[in-house]
């Protein structure tokens, strides 16, 4: 269900705006962010409600933008180590290789204690500082192993 | 060279508008205000000013295309998507001088009169999206920013637009689909976005890099522009470099200065003293050079000559221990995952590439399957709807032009040539 927060953070995005649906995406980033990110199939409807939408337009929408998580069980701590070109030349396989033996879980899944999710990703554009990972909304770059031990031990 | 665009990034505090107003910020802004709109877009016409966002489209000319009816609604859009794979530009400046970028953009609204402006950010740049929010806060706070502008009755609005992870929503028709609200795919052109954009409005697109140089044109002048570098392809320019070099990094030089330069001496050579073998210029796009190659200027003109482009500007370098048929797997993997699935040309014959090349670069190719790649590359090219599909034919033919024998090794042998 929507929070009160939620909602009127909408209306705010409505003010932003020359229609109301220009405010669907930020919105439903915003209902995916009140739900430890992962989006329901009820906010998705309720956002849709909200600004006077078919619901079929959320869900179009959730299911083309890859930031979106509908249904997908991302833990607390969503892990995405970038595969693409400039991080793949200065060793993101490694990186990753090595994040999941750690973790004890392949890319694309979460930890049984529902604590991480390992997901390898495209160009998250900070090449210059490969290899990289996003956890949650913070970029770590220049990685080594012993980097990500000291990332992963200080997370909370 | 003195610096324009990264000139501000190592300052403390660098992103507040202090800091920037301390260093002469808005003194170009005050200057344009004062001149006629008309006369903005003369004087970056003038400058020869390229869009710096891959496509290299003078941008005075794209404001000109702007209608002139003052009761018409218009729009600028800024486009800080910044999705190709080796680009990590205008990143520097969100995070570091956004308001560079915003001082850029009321000068570029009051040259085209749009009232409404935004900048759509890729969803990822969680951190330089809330820098921009509060450095637009700053502006508003200042009368930089909304009703009647610094007393000269101009008024215009400025908000930020994030993105859900996309990179087709860097095509700038894609782009206005998403910031409408909807998947982002992009449009049929004509009608081009400066006579129907956002909201079926005049719209320009530009890059953040773009409208950052728009300041320092106003206040230093056309000729000075233009004077920096080849005629036809000037100004300063962010080189983002990256792979196998010694100091990865950005490096603001003049456009045309040439990739050995940038590679041997800005950016320390090659990793561990490594040899050199192979640097896509511009974004993984841009088509492969090599060693002989190097000695190019790195601008529009010089690098459209020799069948690559400039692209964004990401370079990515890479030593003789890379393997091709890797590289290329790797690149059509992202256009694939990429693709918005428009077009069938571009959805399935990516799709496809991907699938021969990871069994080529798994050992499990078959006799003919380079000649295969040729003729799914024969069968996207030209035929999609947006270049999304041409860039990773353009990738795929770069890479085989050069090294075609690693992937008849790699079929034949069922291993790699080179790793
Ligand atoms: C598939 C695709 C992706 C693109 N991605 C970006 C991008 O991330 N950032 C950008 O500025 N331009 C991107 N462009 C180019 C834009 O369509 C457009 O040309 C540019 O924003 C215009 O601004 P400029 O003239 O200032 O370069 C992309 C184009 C295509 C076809
Ligand atoms: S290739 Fe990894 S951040 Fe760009």
């Amino acid at each position: 269900m929507l929070t009160e927060e939620t909602k009127t953070h909408i209306e705010g995005l409505l003010n932003k705006y020359k229609t109301r649906r220009s405010a669907v995406m930020p919105a439903l980033m915003h209902a995916q962010k009140q739900n430890a990110g992962n989006l329901t199939e009820e906010d998705m409807r309720e956002v849709a409600d909200y600004i006077g939408l078919n619901p079929v337009v959320t869900n179009e929408i959730v299911g083309f933008y890859t930031m979106y998580n509908p249904l997908k069980d991302i833990g607390t701590y969503h892990i995405q180590v970038c595969a693409n070109l400039s991080c793949s030349l200065r060793q993101a396989e490694f990186i990753i290789e090595y994040l999941e033996k750690k973790l004890d879980i392949k890319s694309g899944e979460t930890t049984k204690n529902k604590r991480y999710t390992l997901t390898r990703v495209e160009c998250l554009g900070s090449c210059g500082t490969a290899p990289m990972m996003q956890i949650n909304d913070d970029y770590f770059e220049d990685l080594t192993v012993s980097k990500v031990d000291e990332i992963l031990s200080n997370l909370d | 060279m003195e610096k324009i665009l990264l000139k501000n990034i190592h300052k403390e505090d660098s992103f507040k508008i202090e800091t920037y107003l301390a260093g002469g910020g808005y003194v170009a802004l005050k200057k344009a205000l004062k001149e006629r709109p008309d006369d903005i877009i003369q004087l970056v016409q003038d400058s020869n000013l390229r869009g710096r966002g891959g496509a290299g489209f003078p941008a005075g000319l794209k404001w000109s295309f702007i209608p002139k009816d003052p009761t018409m609604q218009k729009y600028l859009a800024c486009n800080a998507d910044e999705g190709e794979p080796g680009t990590f530009k205008d990143r520097a400046i969100i995070d570091n001088d956004p308001h560079l970028l915003i001082e850029g953009m009321i000068i570029t609204s009051f040259a085209i009169g749009a009232s409404s402006s935004y900048i759509y950010i890729r969803g990822e740049f969680e951190f330089g999206a809330s820098r921009l929010e509060e450095a637009i806060a700053e502006a508003y706070e200042k009368g930089y920013l909304g009703d009647n502008i610094l007393g000269t009755g101009f008024n215009l609005d400025m908000a930020v637009h994030r993105g859900a992870g996309a990179y087709i929503c860097g095509e700038e028709t894609a782009l206005l689909d998403s910031l409408e609200g909807r998947r982002g795919q992009p449009r049929i052109k004509p009608p081009f976005p400066a006579i129907a954009g956002l909201y079926g409005k005049p719209t320009v697109i530009n890059n953040v890099e773009t409208l950052s140089c728009i300041p320092a044109i106003v206040e230093k002048g056309a000729k000075w522009f233009a004077a920096i570098g080849p005629e036809k392809s000037p100004g300063p320019k962010i080189f983002g470099v990256s792979g196998h070099v010694e100091r990865p990094g950005l490096y603001e030089l003049p456009m045309g200065t040439s990739a050995r330069e940038i590679i041997f001496e800005h950016s320390g050579g090659m990793l561990g003293g490594k040899k050199f073998k192979a640097l896509i210029p511009g974004g993984v796009t841009a088509p492969m050079l090599v060693e002989e190659e190097l000695d190019t200027g790195m601008d529009f003109d010089s690098l459209a000559a020799l069948g690559s482009m400039l692209g964004s500007g990401g370079m990515i370098v890479m030593d003789e221990t890379t393997c091709m048929v890797r590289v290329s797997w790797i690149i059509n993997k992202f256009f694939s995952h990429e693709s918005c699935g428009k077009c069938t040309p571009c959805r399935e014959g990516t799709t496809w590439l991907t699938k021969v090349l990871y069994r080529i670069e798994h050992g499990e190719g078959n006799a003919g399957d380079v000649e295969l790649l040729d003729r799914i590359c024969g069968n996207i090219f030209g035929r999609t709807f947006c270049p999304l599909g041409d860039g990773a034919v353009m990738a795929l033919r770069g890479c085989m032009k050069h090294f075609r024998d690693e992937f008849v090794y790699h079929v034949e042998h069922k291993r790699c040539k080179v790793c």
